[in-house]
């Protein structure tokens, strides 16, 4: 997605006005003039005069506002894209209640599938994806990945 | 027992070994799959290095970017699309050879001369990082501020072609690293009572996001699009190359001094020294008309560089805990993990383990070659790899390593945040180089920067009066006034 210049430019004018307003609260360090609020506040006076300089200097470029890329014309792309992006905020939101083995499971199949295999290679990478990853990372690296609902079953 | 001893010790043992060995397979096939990069292998490598001692961790690394830095090259030759970017400077000539029929010469220069370059930059960083770590004890936070901003620089001003959005992209990743308790003060900035923030953004699900999940973005939307492969015959790819380096000794020895040179100065990396080599091998050569036909001269420096400057990324990154490129901005963070702090001191606190680290660099460039032909031998199978099995595995490895670092699917969020954030930079040309280094460079910069205000009292002239401060900020401001005249130039004599 190409945003114009201007707008992105005039977004992080915004973003350093919220961040110059939101660090007056910061307390001064005590006995000394350099506080926790001079670091920030350099960084946003100079997204500020960023924003203004890509602001002024695309301002004639005859762009459009927002460009959507070539990609999302394309079915299957635009499908794979969306898979991704739903699978991972699956994850998020799900894991930790159903578990890593479900939650990986429907997230591989959901994208091994979009992105083009058969349903066969689909059930085959879905059974077998998530096992040697939770073999080597539970197993291998002991990192507690959650049970969910499988947690009677736990090995 | 002596240090090297005790280093040969820590390397030569089983354990190591195998993990040099696996990683070393594994960098060559993120390599040579075009669209899987060197740092998106060292990303995906941390959180398994994470579980293991400092040694093989460090080896792994190294070794996996070394291999995958050359295997780059093998789709450049076959696909004409570059591995990892460190190979787009000689893409369409390495595929204008295989095109004449030269492809095996073209895949055996850029093996053996990345092999001399590897060892040029390993010979460099042995004997020149603890030359410099002698000076660097004297160091203040004024030197140590200059080096910071002469790292910043260099990564806006050299490394792209419009330095404003640089300079934003940077700036963004120092906003992210002031976030949490971690400045002078002790302060919980940006955290909105957040607990997850109050340390910090954690910066490994941050890279693997911007690394990884933004490349595997851009790999699902071309997912249609298939890869056509360019006939080769590959027979013995070392025939004839002690005639190359016979023929062409200048272009090997500028390569890697130049990326050695460029991978050592803060915040440029293999893919600039690649590009900065083959335009001087061009200039330099007798055979100008033939550069762009199919001509392995550019090859043969190109090569050298991009390899040489891998190693040389490990000096700043060893001495003053400044990443020289995007690979050795993980690095850092690794080693902090490992108790092997970077600076100065690292030379005498962990001595066996620095020459370790070094014993390996060496191994895994001789590594190069049998594992080198081996992998461009089997590059028709390896490109073959069906991309809709690859990118999810991939992918939920990226999920799984996020979440391992703190054991908190707060890793995943950061990661899903940060990957579709570089994705669109990238869409809207801001380089996403800047910010990483804003982001592990943040806290040293304010440290350095609020401690030496405090001891100026306020004078800035202070900043620049002991010498090597002084010589650190007109290094740093050469570097911006020679961009801003190039960009001048450029309008005027468009």
């Amino acid at each position: 997605m190409k945003i114009h210049d201007s707008l992105s430019g005039a977004a992080l004018i915004a973003l350093a006005a919220a961040i110059l307003w939101h660090i007056q609260g910061f307390p001064p360090m005590p006995g000394q003039k350099f506080g926790p609020a001079w670091f920030p506040g350099l960084i946003a006076v100079g997204l500020g005069v960023c924003g203004a300089l890509l602001v002024f200097s695309a301002f004639r470029s005859g762009a459009p506002w927002l460009r959507f890329p070539e990609w999302v014309h394309r079915e299957r792309s635009r499908a794979a894209v969306l898979a991704v992006l739903a699978g991972v905020v699956f994850y998020i939101l799900a894991a930790d209640k159903l578990g890593f083995f479900l939650t990986a499971i429907a997230i591989i199949a959901l994208w091994v599938r979009v992105l083009g295999a058969s349903w066969r290679m689909t059930l085959l990478m879905a059974m077998i994806a998530p096992l040697i990853i939770h073999l080597a990372f539970y197993k291998g690296l002991r990192v507690p990945l959650p049970w969910g609902l499988l947690e009677q079953w736990a090995f | 027992m002596g240090v090297l001893g005790q280093a040969f010790g820590l390397v030569f043992d089983w354990y190591v070994l195998w993990v040099i060995v696996g990683s070393a397979m594994f960098g060559l096939f993120v390599g040579a799959v075009p669209g899987l990069t060197a740092t998106m292998a060292t990303a995906l490598l941390v959180p398994v290095t994470f579980f293991m001692p400092p040694v093989p961790a460090i080896a792994c690394i190294v070794t996996a970017t070394a291999m995958a830095i050359f295997a780059g090259d093998i789709p450049s030759c076959l696909l004409r699309m570059p591995g990892t970017p460190a190979s787009a400077a000689y893409t369409d000539e390495a595929y204008a050879m295989t095109k004449k029929g030269q492809g095996e010469i073209a895949l055996g220069a850029s093996l053996v001369f990345s092999v001399i370059g590897g060892l040029f930059g390993t010979a460099v960083l042995i004997l020149a990082a603890p030359a410099l770590a002698e000076v660097a004890l004297n160091f203040s936070s004024f030197e140590y501020f200059w080096l910071v901003m002469l790292g910043l620089m260099s990564a806006v001003f050299l490394a792209h072609a419009n330095p404003l959005k640089g300079i934003v992209s940077l700036l963004l990743g120092l906003l992210v690293a002031s976030v949490g308790l971690d400045n002078p003060a002790g302060f919980p900035r940006f955290t909105f009572g957040n607990a997850e923030l109050t340390g910090g953004l954690t910066l490994i699900p941050i890279m693997i996001g911007m690394f990884a999940v933004s490349e595997i973005l851009r790999n699902v939307a071309a997912i249609d699009r298939p890869w056509e492969m360019a006939q080769a015959k590959i027979g013995n790819v070392l025939r004839g190359m002690w005639g190359l380096a016979k023929r062409y000794p200048a272009p090997i020895m500028r390569g890697s001094v130049l990326g050695t040179a460029v991978g050592a100065l803060p915040g440029a990396g293999a893919d600039i020294a690649a590009w900065m080599s083959y335009a001087i091998s061009k200039r330099f050569s007798k055979e100008r008309e033939k550069f762009g036909t199919g001509h392995v001269e550019g090859i043969i420096e190109a090569g050298a560089s991009n390899n040489s400057a891998l190693a040389g990324a490990w000096i700043p990154a060893l001495v003053f805990g400044i990443p020289g490129d995007s690979i050795t901005a993980i690095v850092i963070g690794v080693l902090y993990i490992k108790g092997l702090n970077p600076g100065p001191t690292i030379f005498m606190n962990n001595a066996p383990a620095i020459y370790a680290i070094f014993l390996v660099f060496i191994l895994a460039n001789l590594l190069m070659i049998p594992l080198g032909i081996a992998a461009i031998k089997g590059a028709k199978q390896i490109l073959r790899a069906p991309r809709e099995l690859l990118l999810p595995v991939i992918l939920l490895f990226c999920v799984v390593g996020s979440f391992a670092i703190n054991n908190s699917i707060f890793g995943v969020t950061l990661m899903l945040a940060f990957g579709v954030a570089a994705y669109l930079m990238e869409e809207n040309g801001f380089p996403v180089a800047p910010a990483i280094l804003g982001i592990v460079l943040g806290a040293m910069l304010e440290e350095n920067f609020i401690s030496s205000m405090i001891k100026a009292d306020g004078d800035f002239t202070k900043f620049v009066s002991r010498p090597i401060a002084g010589g650190l900020a007109l290094a740093a401001a050469l570097i911006v006034l020679w961009a801003l005249l190039g960009i001048l130039k450029r309008r005027r004599f468009p």
